[in-house]
């Protein structure tokens, strides 16, 4: 009936009064409830999940109505894992249940978008030019320059999708030809998230020479302690293994907040039984879940840690030896391992672990005999255990084959059982020297003085006769129980109780940490008693708040150690569960063929992001820390020098670092010089490097020869969340209005690198494009010359994997790209065509020379054994690999850079696959995936597998990759036989018929098949959990002694005062003193410590700028204040305060919380300076985001490379940004300015400068 | 009949008749099929300032002068000959109706002025929401002008000749359009535009004034009401 007479029927209709005439029943038209109905209902439901940052890899339902997405609930068809565990679902969390909003926002990027002033330039040259000529007339124009100095200003028009990629092209051909390839950059993060639509960019890259930036280790979620300790990147448990734990310390992680699908089963392990602890300074979501909360001060959790060791050790190994943690300890860790003591005036230093090499007869093992470890067995024999990493990379015909494992034998194939101590048999006991950092005054944090900054502790020795004469030596349990500060009746100054204030007692970390000593014993002693009964089911879950420090390592050191001496590395139920930034790229090995174009070309040109960054954004240019200050006092001083950038550029140079962009001209031009020269380009390029007539381009990062050049920036925001230093990354790298309030050394007359060129003035505007991949307007977008629609998370097919369960995801076009976006897939095949045309006629088939750092996991690792050479310097020749990076000539075709994209290179049937060291043979595979995806017919590629769409893409990972092809894994595994001399085929054999593809993934999550390139099983029997392998198969670790190692060797190591972890306080950044009271606004300034954890509303950027996140917080940017600093800052809740120091200033609203402690700031995360942002008093422009008050500092330690586990790799190893120890100046605003005026005046001193330059 | 006579009556005999046609079917029909355009299109959420103070003096105004027609001019006489004559009648409406009007107006003036002046509500506003807050300014100012025409003939006549013409349109007999002849120009203009008003309504944010009188039902509902799905209780 007609709604309107149904309302003529008022009067007329049926009522039935209940509870005396308060209610009624009523017989009214109901059809006006459909309208909610038909907003529920859907033509089809779709399994995608969401990216980039998000590690959760969750599956969800998109429901498609009427070809628009309509909304998204959380999928519960995960299949069920094993009785007795909890199930996974449901996972997601409120972020991923608003994405739909972003579909169809007025955020959403809808069209090719160019910058105004540069497309008006490019549309005037291009009437009388050809594309290429176009742009280099630009580029010569110093005029055309105007569009820099007003990137971020806005002033976007569209273009079409031809003219945007025709300039793109345009620029790409020309760098490449002009420039060198290695000009033009790619960033892209977390592959693991969607892995087609990373590998688009970075194949593209990869194919024409471009040079592609790591993440891990930018982003400071890469752990170094971990390839340092275990020669792994990052290897964690599932989170369904928490479950396992029967005792949990949450260390810095704050699990519901940050892990919400993962939550449940901590909750789950509750009911369970396992007892939890959180470790967090502020009041985090993690501690209403534990049994115990401690609040160390900020900072000092390695003093914590330190102390926990102290205790562990002098109950469990001293006082009483127990009988799981000796073995444990015994079999699969450093501890039994001797080192050598270097003598130093009256006292002795620990140097480097004793080596087969250092007698006469190598111990009877003489392949690379300088790389493997030697221990005492029972009998008091020295031997040479199986399994160091000299094991690793036999010769062809070595008696070294197999033995290259676990197994209690030594090289000589006799069963051993090595000695954690010499005590008993100890030749003398000796005053060993330790650095001691935790005296160190510094304004905000506390120190606990000693006798000086170095620890004389007496050791047990032993006296071993070695080639170059007799040689003390002692285990690294004796030493480490030395250090630790332990009594074992030999004299000298060690603890007699814990009430002694010495280090590392739970009596002296009180006066750091704040924590109380019995706390700190109850907890350690808890832990491994628990450890102790279950066989090493104590975990240890840690987090951002540990690892973004720039003593991180120090903080996850001194927990490993405690993992470690527990038992617990490698048990389902315990060790070490790190989840930061995380990323698991579960098909790896097969996804890196395509991700690298390793089918095509090999190697590919990678490069540490941290390092490039601090280089290019000139951020060294304004160092204020001396490398002396991070020197232990028992290093030799002076031969460090003074600047980190110094660093860096040795060990560029050395071949431990990477290089970007490589050499100081174009290697294409080096490589037809060499050519014509009649030379091999391998050898020119040595000569002329130990010459002086070529120079490595990191030597002159501000020469405009050096820049880079070409940006691509795709499933990141770079300027906008990861980018450390932005208003550096703003002046240098952009050459736009920034708000950078300190000097650079020039100005001030501070001490300049020697390594470097200085330039007097810095250049600004390195950049000659850059272009943006996304589906929303991001900051990044904002900053950007190009910036190109992509498909979002519902719009495209891609593969999606997590290190928090063993499920592989996909990605799936709920409905088509909206407007004119494309998938990244599509994009980067789009710019590889339109290149491929262009290049015609201006590029050919050309020679490329690359340079490669020495590399984890290749036998280039045993490079530099003892000490650290440095050819430049005449200390050592030029042996590239070995002294100095790898030099390979690689064979470009230009004009097929497209036929080679979209097709699987003859590679991988002449070269084979693999990763992490073990190769196999894939010619089967490539078969194979010609018959699932056809063959090209004709070209420059013909007779290949194709790779056209992306799910062609996600299938050609997947049949290549061991963990969703079984008979790859079989084949994996038989590889990694060879090489440990033991069987392992077992672990796959149950699934080698499995082939997992594309579709059936869309069908249901498909749980991953077991591989050697990872350290756990996937099993009915187990969760997965890190090391296991290890442990149970007795595959060694990849470290130079094969073992855990609590002691790292390294000269550079040791000089910075590492050997052994330690509590180091965090460093001064010195960013606050020069601006405090200078710029007055009338409210008291507060001199805070500058948190960034991981939000509640969104992760990390992503979703900071979604109106539905927006609304369940507060609308923008917020900062997190304690009750008494807000107090004495005049402060109350909600108000407007401004954060700044000498790197810039934020805006944003105030939180007054109990919740935080006195002394330090938390501002979550990278919230989008797009929203709710006001001008800032300091700097006059809008306040920055989170990344506008820190600013880039390397740490030495982490450049080492060329010596085993502490090789270089893609996103392994290599340094770090963190960000946690940078002080800010909090205080109320006076007056709020929202700049909604026109910026008339400031736009047009952006020009004036923009012409000036 | 000249033509003026016959504009005459078009004007004030016919076309009431389509403008009320095309109110109540016009209504009627978006009523029925465009259920979710059926709103008063408030600007609230783009910017509270000066709604409230513009919005309830219009209202209120407004409210008091519907009312005041409706009663003035279609009440039986014996509703009101009982309590007053036709002078005091007129005076009652001179007075009453132009306060009112002069509130109403008020209202109005500072919210069009709100519509007009914040770049805002300008943007988000079509054009049918402008044209209508201007033709109901106009109506007021039209009303208000009749006031002092009004109080030249005090005696009651004009407001009897005028109530007649209404009692006529709304009980279909055209031919009263012939009584308007008499009366001053600016007394037909507003009638004019009155029934313009009504025809424009249904394709304007005005169709909230029925849910406004729907509203009424409320007042007196029970606290709690249920809907069936019982096959007994459907009619």
């Amino acid at each position: 009936m007609s709604h309107f007479l149904d309302r003529l029927r008022y009067f007329s209709q049926r009522r039935e009064p209940f509870s005396a005439g308060l209610g009624e029943v009523r017989a009214e038209n109901r059809q006006w409830e459909d309208g909610y109905r038909n907003r529920w209902q859907h033509d089809k439901i779709v399994r995608s999940t969401h990216g980039v940052n998000c590690t959760g890899s969750c599956s969800w339902k998109i429901y498609v109505k009427g070809g628009v997405v309509t909304w998204e609930t959380q999928q519960t068809d995960y299949p069920r894992t094993r009785a007795g565990m909890p199930n996974h679902e449901p996972r997601g969390c409120s972020r991923g249940a608003s994405y739909s909003w972003y579909l169809y926002s007025a955020n959403r990027l809808k069209y090719p978008m160019v910058r105004g002033r540069l497309l008006r330039r490019w549309r005037e040259v291009r009437k009388t030019m050809a594309p290429l000529d176009a742009w280099a007339a630009l580029m010569a124009d110093p005029q055309a320059k105007d569009y820099k100095p007003v990137r971020g200003l806005g002033g976007f028009v569209r273009a079409t999708w031809d003219e945007a990629l025709e300039i793109v092209a345009a620029a790409n051909v020309h760098t490449v030809k002009r420039h060198g390839p290695d000009r033009v950059i790619g960033f892209s993060p977390i592959p693991a998230m969607s892995m087609v639509s990373y590998a688009a960019g970075t194949r593209y890259l990869s194919l024409i020479g471009g040079t592609l930036l790591s993440f891990y280790d930018w982003y400071c979620d890469l752990p170094p302690s971990s390839p340092q300790t275990w020669g792994e990147q990052t290897d964690v448990p599932e989170s369904a293994d928490w479950y396992n734990a029967a005792y949990i310390i949450a260390w810095g992680s704050n699990v519901p907040q940050t892990r919400t699908p993962d939550a449940h089963f901590f909750v789950e392990a509750r009911y369970n039984g396992t007892r939890v602890v959180a470790v967090t300074p502020d009041y985090a979501e993690v501690a209403k879940l534990s049994d115990l909360w401690l609040h160390p001060k900020q900072g000092t959790d390695a003093a914590l840690a330190m102390a926990m060791g102290h205790v562990v050790l002098r109950e469990f190994f001293l006082d009483r030896q127990c009988d799981y943690f000796q073995a444990y300890c015994r079999r699969y860790t450093d501890l039994p391992l001797l080192v050598t003591l270097r003598h130093d005036g009256e006292r002795w230093i620990p140097d480097r672990y004793l080596r087969a090499s250092d007698f006469a007869d190598a111990l009877g093992s003489p392949g690379h005999a300088e790389w493997k470890t030697v221990g005492f067995d029972a009998s008091g024999r020295l031997v040479v255990p199986q399994g160091a990493i000299g094991f690793r990379w036999p010769g062809q015909d070595s008696e070294d084959r197999g033995k290259w494992n676990l197994e209690q034998k030594a090289a000589d194939g006799m069963l051993v059982e090595l000695n954690l101590s010499q005590i008993d048999r100890c030749d003398d006991a000796l005053d060993v020297a330790f650095p001691y950092f935790g005296g160190t005054p510094h304004e905000h944090f506390p120190h606990n003085t000693q006798d000086g900054d170095v620890l004389l502790r007496r050791v047990p020795v032993r006296r071993v006769a070695t080639r170059d004469g007799d040689c003390m030596v002692a285990t690294v349990f004796d030493l480490l129980c030395a250090h630790y500060g332990l009594d074992r009746g030999l004299g000298g100054t060690c603890a007699k109780s814990y009430d002694d204030n010495l280090p590392y007692t739970p009596t002296w970390q009180q006066a750091i940490t704040g924590v109380s000593a019995e706390h700190a014993i109850a907890v350690a002693r808890a832990f491994a008693e628990t450890a102790e009964k279950t066989h090493g089911r104590s975990m240890v879950i840690i987090g951002a708040g540990m690892n973004h420090w720039f003593h991180q390592d120090m903080n996850y050191r001194s927990i490993i150690n405690i993992l470690m001496l527990c038992g617990t590395i490698g048990v389902s139920g315990g060790g070490w569960a790190h989840y930061v930034g995380q990323e698991k790229l579960r098909p790896q090995t097969g996804w890196t063929a395509l991700a690298f174009a390793l089918d095509w070309i090999r190697p590919p040109r990678q490069m540490n992001g941290t390092s490039f960054f601090y280089a290019h954004s000139d951020q060294w240019r304004y160092e204020k820390l001396d490398v002396e200050e991070l020197l232990s006092p028992l290093a030799p001083r002076g031969k460090y020098g003074h600047s980190l950038i110094d660093c860096n550029v040795r060990a560029e140079r050395m071949g431990w670092l990477p290089s970007a962009p490589q050499l100081a001209r174009n290697p294409l031009e080096v490589a037809r010089e060499a050519a014509q020269s009649g030379i091999d380009p391998r050898d020119y390029v040595a000569d002329a490097l130990q010459s002086g007539k070529l120079h490595m381009a990191c030597e002159d990062p501000d020469d405009p020869a050096n820049f880079p050049r070409n940006l691509f920036i795709w499933r990141s925001n770079l300027f906008g969340s990861s980018g450390k230093g932005h208003e550096y990354f703003l002046r240098h790298f952009l050459g736009t209005r920034h708000g950078l309030q300190g000097k650079d050394l020039g100005e001030e007359g501070g001490r300049k690198p020697e390594e470097v060129t200085w330039h007097a003035q810095a250049p600004e505007g390195k950049l000659d494009l850059v272009v943006t991949l996304d589906f929303r307007m991001s900051t990044s977008c904002l900053y950007s010359d190009i910036v190109l629609p992509t498909a979002s998370w519902y719009e495209k097919n891609d593969l999606n994997t997590s290190d928090m369960h063993p499920f592989i995801h996909p990605l799936s076009a709920a409905v088509d790209p909206v407007w004119e976006s494309k998938s990244d897939w599509e994009i980067f095949k789009a710019v590889a065509k339109r290149f491929s045309e262009l290049a015609q006629g201006q590029l050919g088939v050309e020679r490329d020379v690359v340079l490669t750092p020495i590399m984890h996991d290749t036998a280039g690792e045993l490079a530099q054994p003892f000490d650290v050479r440095d050819w430049k310097k005449g200390e050592c020749a030029f042996v590239p690999g070995v002294t100095a990076p790898a030099i390979t000539v690689v064979e470009r075709d230009y004009p097929a850079t497209y036929a080679r994209f979209t097709s699987l290179g003859p590679l991988m049937d002449k070269l084979g696959n693999g990763g992490k060291g073990i190769a196999w043979n894939t010619e089967e595979e490539v078969r194979g995936l010609g018959g699932l995806n056809y063959l090209v017919e004709d070209g420059p590629a013909k007779g290949r597998p194709r790779i056209v769409s992306d799910i062609d893409a996600a299938e050609t990972i997947l049949h290549l990759a061991p963990e969703t092809n079984g008979q790859v894994a079989i084949k994996a595994w038989e590889a990694l036989s060879h090489i440990t001399g033991r069987v392992h085929r077992h672990l796959a054999e149950a699934r080698e018929d499995e082939k997992i593809r594309y579709r059936d993934i869309q069908a249901q999550p498909r749980k991953i098949i077991s591989s050697p390139t990872w350290s756990g099983i996937e099993s009915e029997h187990v969760s997965y959990s890190a090391g296991w392998t290890n442990v149970n198969e007795l595959i060694p670790w990849r470290t130079l002694s094969g073992r855990q190692q609590f002691y790292q060797d390294h000269a550079w190591l040791r000089d910075f005062g590492e050997g052994f972890a330690l509590y180091r306080p965090p460093i001064d950044t010195r960013s606050v003193a020069a601006l405090h009271g200078k710029r007055p606004n009338g409210n008291p300034e507060l001199t805070l410590n500058f948190i960034t954890p991981h939000q509640k509303w969104g992760i990390h950027s992503t979703y900071t700028d979604n109106l539905i996140m927006l609304t369940l917080s507060r609308g923008g940017p917020i900062v997190w204040l304690s009750e008494a600093d807000a107090k004495r800052g005049g402060i109350v809740d909600n108000d407007w305060i401004e954060l700044f120091n000498i790197n810039g200033a934020i805006t944003a609203r105030a939180v007054v919380s109990q919740r935080v402690q006195e002394g330090m700031v938390m501002m979550y995360h990278a919230q989008e300076k797009i929203v709710n942002v006001p001008g800032s008093e300091i700097t006059g422009m809008r306040g920055g985001i989170h990344n506008s008050v820190t600013r880039t500092v390397l740490k030495p330690t982490h450049m080492v490379g060329g010596y085993a586990q502490l090789s270089w790799g893609f996103n392994y190893y290599g340094t770090v940004g963190s960000n946690r120890d940078e002080f800010v100046i909090v205080r109320k605003m006076a007056s709020v300015d929202w700049m909604d005026r026109v910026q008339r005046e400031q736009r047009q001193n952006a020009s004036a400068r923009g012409n000036a330059t | 009949m000249n033509a003026a006579t016959s504009m005459q009556l078009f004007l004030f005999g016919i076309y009431p008749y389509i403008c009320l046609s095309v109110l109540l079917l016009g209504s009627l029909v978006r009523f029925d099929r465009e259920p979710y355009t059926w709103k008063s299109d408030s600007s609230q959420m783009l910017r509270a300032g000066h709604l409230r103070m513009g919005s309830n003096l219009f209202h209120y105004g407004i409210l008091v002068v519907v009312l005041g027609h409706f009663f003035g001019f279609l009440a039986p006489h014996w509703a009101i000959d009982w309590a007053m004559d036709p002078a005091r009648h007129q005076l009652l409406a001179m007075v009453g109706g132009g306060l009112a009007g002069v509130v109403a107006i008020i209202g109005l003036s500072i919210l069009i002025h709100r519509r007009l002046a914040d770049p805002r509500i300008r943007r988000n506003g079509r054009k049918w929401d402008i044209a209508v807050v201007l033709m109901l300014w106009l109506q007021l100012l039209l009303g208000l002008l009749t006031v002092p025409v009004s109080a030249q003939h005090m005696d009651g006549a004009e407001f009897e000749l005028l109530t007649t013409y209404v009692k006529g349109i709304v009980s279909f007999r055209s031919d009263v359009a012939g009584l308007l002849l008499q009366v001053p120009w600016v007394y037909r203009l507003h009638i004019l535009l009155g029934f313009t008003i009504f025809l424009i309504s249904p394709f304007t944010r005005m169709v909230h004034i029925w849910s406004g009188a729907g509203t009424l039902a409320y007042l007196f509902r029970p606290y709690q009401l249920v809907r069936t799905r019982k096959r007994a209780m459907r009619p």
